[in-house]
């Protein structure tokens, strides 16, 4: 149980069956070095004003992209403020979540078909939906699973514990992958909880849990597709523990120095997960330069479209604050909008 | 039509609901015991394990998964099985079910009932007797509504089910068994959102809503002796509050009587008070009173009595108001 899951080695050297070809490595490799050059530029966003607060995932682009790399269309994902990498994976858009950042409601508008929901804020409550999604799923009869994401510190919310009672009780189709990247802000994983690890909570749950490393894609891909393909048979819920790190702060407005140590950042580094992948390409010939640069363009391009796209709208207006409250907006609402939009013109 | 008790309107409504395969029900006891106030007596059998669900101790778990359920396109009725329990799921309902809507742009949306047994006068322990609608009145994004008949009860719970918003459907507790009404055959339902005048009058209106319609209609009765001929309004939806419906009577008769059971302060009789000073102030022949629970946790059994309005409290607000 506490034993690590890992098949791509820090060297990148494999030390376990690999449980997709070349192509598939490449195609996810591509895509993190993708999500890393979205992250970096969100930062620097913030640092420009053009963006509030934003939470980097930098560290954690092999647990959110290789946890997700198999789900199919109709499966549904819900994550947290974190989890961008794995969100965009699933397609929904850049520009999306800009605009979550940016502070504007159309950032929770992903397109017709894209079955993730608006980053979860709050920490620890939503887990239970995927519960909830999973299920009406398994009543509907169409196979679909429903994977939520949340970090170490949502496990010491109620509502995780609920989520998991339920998920082991109805035994609904529900991937619960936990992210630990060792902090909660500034609080460490052990004083979150008393327990060696997370994984091994899945027992109290009746569910398996499985302890990976966070930082190997392969790793993560197989203990995802395992626990997919379970829940599509109608098995049940599993637990996932990635162990990860978060490489900036909790936030751009967090100092990270005040509870963390160099020591700390420099023993991760050599467990970054894009470079471990980097080296298994490069071993096989299949990685360049060239392509590296072709890939960062590439990125650099959509994104810069995407803040392009998220910039050019106009905020709201007075009324469109009241339009989505409800599907139609009732009548005392609608005297308080006439007379909002009436404030506006004095 | 049949004469039925709001318990049994209220399971024939849960029965129809329950036809939609969209439809399931979830809570703690609802399923093998049929309820603990045996609302949903014999549903188990009748649809089956996967749509009427006996559920964990776990309010939150029970109103978080029905979100989940909805989002993906089913309508969960969810039901808590005493309003003061409710407060364990009231992040999920306050930050979630009645926000998402809004954080997607209606991408994603939360079409569930949360039923709450409610109310004082039944001798109960602690807990159970609560009265707080107004911290989900208070809520943006939600619709609170709450049936005084067994008629109201079944269009509304059928109307709460069809709404696309998210319904916290209140059951007076009081009533379930010493409410009786006809009920027709044929599937309707009550609009969300409408008051009723359930007895047209000219001197004084009357607005109450759940199980202080009781109260209400004796006390309506008891005035008619000294001549003083009241409206009565049950306001059936908290939110959207009908103040059409009840501007207009109160514009008419110039005297408004307000009765809840929950305590005085912040209580929706205040907004009710608030809302006819905004639009009817001048048509007021004296101030709006309101008849309300106290501002004390609701006494256990032995005294609480002192704490429902009765209808000595209700008659004596009229007197009131008529001889100002």
């Amino acid at each position: 149980m506490t034993e690590m899951l890992q098949i791509l080695e820090v060297d990148g050297t494999l030390v376990g069956e690999s449980p997709i070809d070349d192509s598939v490595i490449r195609d996810l490799y591509e895509a993190m070095v993708t999500a890393r050059s979205f992250d970096h530029k969100a930062t620097a966003l913030q640092r420009q004003g053009r963006l509030a607060t934003y939470a980097p995932y930098e560290g954690q682009e092999a647990a959110q992209i290789g946890a997700v790399a198999m789900l199919e269309p109709g499966d549904w994902l819900v994550a947290s403020y974190r989890d961008g990498a794995a969100m965009q994976s699933r397609g929904y858009p850049w520009t999306q979540l800009l605009l979550t950042r940016t502070g504007d409601e159309r950032g929770g508008q992903p397109p017709a078909g894209v079955n993730v929901l608006p980053p979860s804020i709050t920490v620890g409550a939503h887990m239970v939906h995927a519960v909830g999604l999973g299920w009406a799923e398994s009543l509907k009869g169409t196979g679909a699973v429903a994977m939520t994401m949340f970090g170490d510190g949502a496990t010491s919310e109620g509502d995780f514990h609920e989520a998991m009672n339920f998920a082991g009780v109805f035994q609904t189709p529900t991937i619960f992958v936990c992210q630990n990247n060792g902090w909660a802000i500034s609080m460490p994983r052990a004083r979150q909880t008393a327990s060696e690890t997370i994984a091994q909570k899945a027992d109290g749950y009746g569910m398996p849990g499985e302890l990976v490393d966070g930082n190997d894609v392969l790793a993560m891909y197989d203990a995802a597709a395992r626990a997919v393909d379970r829940a599509r048979r109608g098995e049940g819920p599993t637990l996932i523990e990635a162990l990860t790190h978060r490489n900036q702060g909790h936030t751009t407005a967090d100092d990270d120095g005040r509870y963390r140590s160099p020591e700390e950042t420099a023993r991760w580094a050599v467990r970054d997960p894009l470079e471990r992948v980097r080296l298994y390409l490069e071993a096989g010939g299949m990685w360049s330069h060239q392509w590296q640069k072709e890939i960062e363009s590439a990125a650099t391009a959509a994104i810069e479209a995407a803040v392009e796209e998220a910039e050019s709208l106009e905020p709201f207006t007075a009324e469109e604050i009241f339009d989505a409250m409800y599907a139609e907006v009732p009548p005392p609402l609608a005297n308080q909008r006439r007379g909002a939009a009436e404030a506006g013109l004095a | 039509m049949t004469e039925l008790n709001m318990a049994q309107a209220l399971n024939a409504a849960l029965d129809r609901a329950l036809a939609d395969e969209r439809v399931v029900l979830l809570g703690e006891d609802v399923g093998q015991t049929g309820g603990v106030f045996r609302v949903s007596d014999g549903l188990l059998e009748k649809h089956g394990a996967d749509r009427v669900i006996d559920t964990p101790v776990s309010e939150a778990g029970i109103v978080g998964a029905a979100y989940g359920m909805a989002i993906a396109g089913l309508r969960p009725i969810a039901e808590i099985q005493f309003m003061g329990f409710s407060y364990p799921a009231f992040d999920q309902i306050i930050s979630h079910v009645a926000r998402i809507r809004n954080r997607s742009r209606h991408r994603f949306t939360a079409p569930l009932v949360v039923r709450v047994p409610y109310g004082a006068g039944i001798g109960a322990a602690e807990h159970h007797s609560e009265s707080t609608e107004a911290l989900y009145a208070h809520v943006p994004g939600l619709k609170v509504v709450v049936p005084s008949t067994p008629h109201d009860a079944y269009g509304l719970l059928l109307a709460a089910v069809d709404d696309p918003d998210p319904v916290i459907f209140l059951e007076p507790i009081r009533l379930y068994r010493s409410a009786r009404g006809e009920v027709p055959e044929e599937p309707y339902t009550v609009p969300i959102g409408t008051a009723k005048v359930e007895k047209p009058g000219s001197d004084v209106t009357i607005i109450a809503y759940g199980s202080m319609m009781r109260e209400a209609r004796a006390a309506v009765t008891e005035l008619a002796h000294s001549d003083i001929d009241a409206e009565l309004l049950d306001l059936r939806t908290i939110v959207p509050f009908d103040s059409e419906t009840v501007m207009e009577s109160v514009t008419r008769t110039g005297r408004a009587v307000v009765v809840h059971e929950a305590p005085r302060t912040a209580g929706f009789g205040a907004e009710i008070a608030s809302q006819i000073y905004e639009q009817a102030f001048y048509s007021l022949l004296a101030p709006v009173e309101r008849v309300t629970g106290w501002d004390t946790v609701v006494p256990l059994r032995r005294a609480e009595q002192h704490y429902v309005p009765s209808v000595g409290r209700v008659v004596a607000a009229v007197h009131r108001v008529m001889e100002t």
